[in-house]
């Protein structure tokens, strides 16, 4: 594993500022171009600083915390029932998904284990969630190249999979569903049936973004080759999720570490892209949100009875001790570090997002390219506001 | 241009400056309701179609007063000037884009009368008008006193300039053919021409220019700035381009010029390409009852090109600002220009 020094990324800067002024006579001062924190690409309150030479970015810095929340203090102060209905604004696209690696945290703590039903069924959500959350990606990514016919069918597409996870947790973005030891909830009647009929929609809108968007060649122009991430350098940077799958990093926390889930039982691929560009990105996760809807097949097949909740004690009091669970959440790994001295409340919770680490490698992303490649990079790295700030 | 337009039809005497106003106003309602008509059709309706969404419902049956409900919110909103922009500029350039959209209406033939100006050297006139644009985007991008603005203004530049010659050498091949650079005689040499001997349909040049009609369709997108090559204005990425600091009528301004134009290139293409307002001469209409169908016949083929316009601009991501640039020096100008020499020799030939 190569290491990117200092040195080394102020040659590559240097270089890439000379080479662009090598047959200009007049050197002109380069341009700071202020992006966010209110811009139409940042999708919330991202702001990034790039110094221009041109069009061609010399370098570029992100600066974020401008919709910092506090959760981890907040959690301080909360009991632990209640902490879902916080943690699940961090991502708000994949909402039940942020409840999830919280309550196994405080599950291992508490020494629970939730009945199969509920653990099938929290799987289950957790892949809807996925599924709704990554629709609009793929939608987005059109928007944000030019093409906003996708993000139109995105909308549409993803209201049915909000439909049936609101008929399941009465919420279609904070469903607040997850308890320590099970769920609030079983599931309604019927919804097994209908929930397959709206997987069948989604594979079709996968199809037809594929068609419309990815199999463009305005698209692949766009992306190929744009905001290169080397396989190395995505580990350095701690990149997770589908951005490492594409970077060649085979590497899926649903399949490495399935606690708490029944992905083993599941017939399913890790997909991965060799090539670490903005289209391998797009890529990965077009193939995911299909490898979900396969998996919310099976799982609405093979779902076991038997209760949804563990018995728990009517107060929750956590044990002293410490965990740490980390799922593989639609954005990448999203881990809660949860510290008990066996209060109503937990002492310290860290949280680590996927978001943050993803957007940590745009300066090292951003060199050299032009502006229009700024929001093809951003955009396919896919970030939730929410989910860097937090 | 001593024709008397109404003449015939109504017995009336009128001197030439009458007659000019006549057909400047004629002009300018018929350029309106043809903008008017192509935004709600095209932007409001088959959009929102293709996009699985109704489009504006409310306003009148099926929301076909929503244009001029538009129209009144404009108006009404404030006309912001941002504090270091060059005021005496930024107020006059929307005027500068406009009056380049207007002037290019001027030598488009509607009829064998129905033209404002009937020009010698027509297609040349349209063209330089077209490009008139350009100093009105950069007027607009430079006195926004804004970079995003500046940036759009300098992409906008950049692209309409290079997209003007692939324009201008699609056009040569139709000249070389018709002989003249007459919009009318260009019309004329379509409706009197025979394919093989049948001139059931006359001779469009589509047919014996495909290649140009098609170039021509490409340079027409980028210079209405329409995805995919709407960089100048990128909303995504440079939020508005040079529109971004334009607020109220100036920003309605630049919207009636953008759908103009749309009008304006469509209705040149249909001139040069489908045989313009003539029906084939072979029919034998008189032209009195050509002055009245001429214009409808113009008036359809041009809202028909509006719609391919619009539907590649809704299906289609956008270029890169070099990319487009490659487009256009290393396919499009070398095709044009093999276009224009297979015309000579084919001119020659037959």
């Amino acid at each position: 594993m190569t290491a990117v020094t200092d040195r080394q990324k102020l040659q590559y800067i240097a270089a890439k500022a000379a080479d662009s002024r090598v047959n200009v006579e007049l050197e002109t001062e380069g341009m700071i171009l202020n992006m966010g924190p209110q811009h139409p690409a940042t999708h919330g309150t991202l702001r990034i600083v790039a110094k221009l030479d041109g069009e061609q970015v010399v370098a570029a810095e992100p600066i974020a915390g401008y919709m910092h929340r506090g959760y981890e203090k907040l959690t301080e102060v909360r009991t632990y029932p209640q902490i879902t209905a916080l943690v699940n604004r961090i991502d708000w696209l994949g909402s039940f998904a942020n409840e999830v690696p919280f309550i196994l945290a405080s599950e291992q703590l508490m020494g629970i284990e939730a009945p199969p039903r509920a653990q099938w069924i929290r799987t289950l959500l957790f892949e809807m969630s996925r599924v709704a959350n990554l629709i609009l990606f793929l939608g987005d990514m059109g928007v944000q190249l030019g093409a906003v016919t996708p993000a139109f069918f995105a909308f549409r597409d993803r209201e049915f999979v909000l439909d049936q996870i609101e008929a399941v947790t009465g919420g279609r973005f904070h469903p607040n569903f997850d308890r320590i030891g099970g769920l609030k909830d079983d599931l309604p009647k019927g919804w097994l049936v209908e929930t397959k009929n709206v997987m069948n929609k989604v594979r079709s809108f996968c199809d037809e973004i594929e068609g419309l968007l990815m199999n463009a060649e305005i698209f692949a122009t766009r992306t190929r080759g744009i905001g290169v991430i080397p396989a190395d350098v995505a580990m350095q940077y701690g990149l997770s999720g589908a951005n490492a799958r594409a970077s060649g990093i085979d590497w899926d926390l649903r399949r490495d570490a399935p606690f708490g889930f029944v992905y083993p039982e599941l017939d399913w691929k890790v997909w991965t892209h060799p090539d670490g560009d903005s289209f391998a990105r797009f890529w990965v996760r077009l193939q995911e949100v299909r490898e979900s809807t396969k998996m919310i097949d099976q799982i609405c097949d093979g779902v076991p009875g038997g209760p949804i909740m563990a018995k728990v004690p009517r107060i929750i009091k956590v044990p002293a001790g410490e965990a740490y669970v980390s799922t593989e959440n639609p954005l990448g790994e999203m881990g809660f570090y949860v510290v008990s001295k066996g209060e109503l409340a937990p002492f310290r919770v860290k949280i680590r997002s996927a978001s943050f680490n993803n957007v940590s490698i745009t300066p090292w992303l951003l060199r050299g390219v032009y502006v229009p490649d700024i929001i093809t990079i951003l955009a396919s790295l896919y970030f939730i506001l929410g989910d860097i700030d937090r | 241009m001593t024709q008397v337009v109404l003449h015939p039809m109504l017995g009336l005497e009128l001197a030439y400056w009458q007659e000019t106003i006549i057909r400047v106003l004629l002009g300018l309602v018929a350029l309106l309701l043809l903008t008017g008509g192509v935004v709600y059709l095209y932007l409001f309706k088959f959009v929102s179609f293709m996009q699985s969404r109704l489009g504006p419902m409310e306003a009148g049956p099926y929301g076909s007063m929503q244009l001029l409900a538009e129209v009144g919110k404009w108006l009404q909103k404030e006309d912001i000037f941002t504090e270091d922009s060059d005021k005496f500029i930024f107020g006059i350039a929307p005027a500068v884009v406009l009056a380049s959209t207007f002037l290019m209406f001027v030598v488009i033939p509607a009829g064998p009368n129905a033209v404002v100006a009937d020009l010698g050297t027509g297609i040349y006139f349209v063209l330089a008008m077209s490009s008139l644009s350009v100093i009105g985007i950069l007027m607009a991008g430079w006195a926004s006193a804004n970079k995003y603005a500046l940036m759009g203004a300098l992409r906008a530049g950049g692209q309409l300039i290079a997209y003007e010659l692939p324009l201008v050498l699609a056009v040569i091949g139709v000249v070389i053919s018709a002989g003249s650079l007459n919009l009318q005689d260009i019309v004329a040499a379509q409706s009197d021409g025979a394919i093989f001997g049948w001139t059931g349909i006359g001779n469009p040049y589509i047919l014996t220019q495909i290649v140009g009609f098609t170039i021509f369709l490409i340079a027409v997108q980028a210079e209405l700035t329409q995805t995919p090559f709407d960089m100048p204005i990128a909303e995504s990425e440079l939020v508005a381009g040079y529109q971004v600091e334009y607020t109220g009528i100036r920003f309605l301004v630049y919207f009636i010029a953008e759908f103009a134009t749309a009008v304006a290139f469509a209705a040149i293409a249909s001139t040069l390409f489908l045989g313009g307002w003539q029906l084939p001469g072979a029919w034998g209409i008189s032209d009195g009852a050509m002055n009245a169908i001429g214009p409808i016949m113009i008036s359809i083929k041009a809202v028909l090109l509006v719609g391919v316009v619009f539907w590649v601009r809704f299906s289609l991501p956008r270029f890169r600002e070099d990319q487009l640039q490659k487009l256009a020096w290393k396919v499009l100008i070398p095709l044009a220009l093999a276009n224009i020499v297979v015309t000579g020799v084919m001119k020659v030939v037959f």
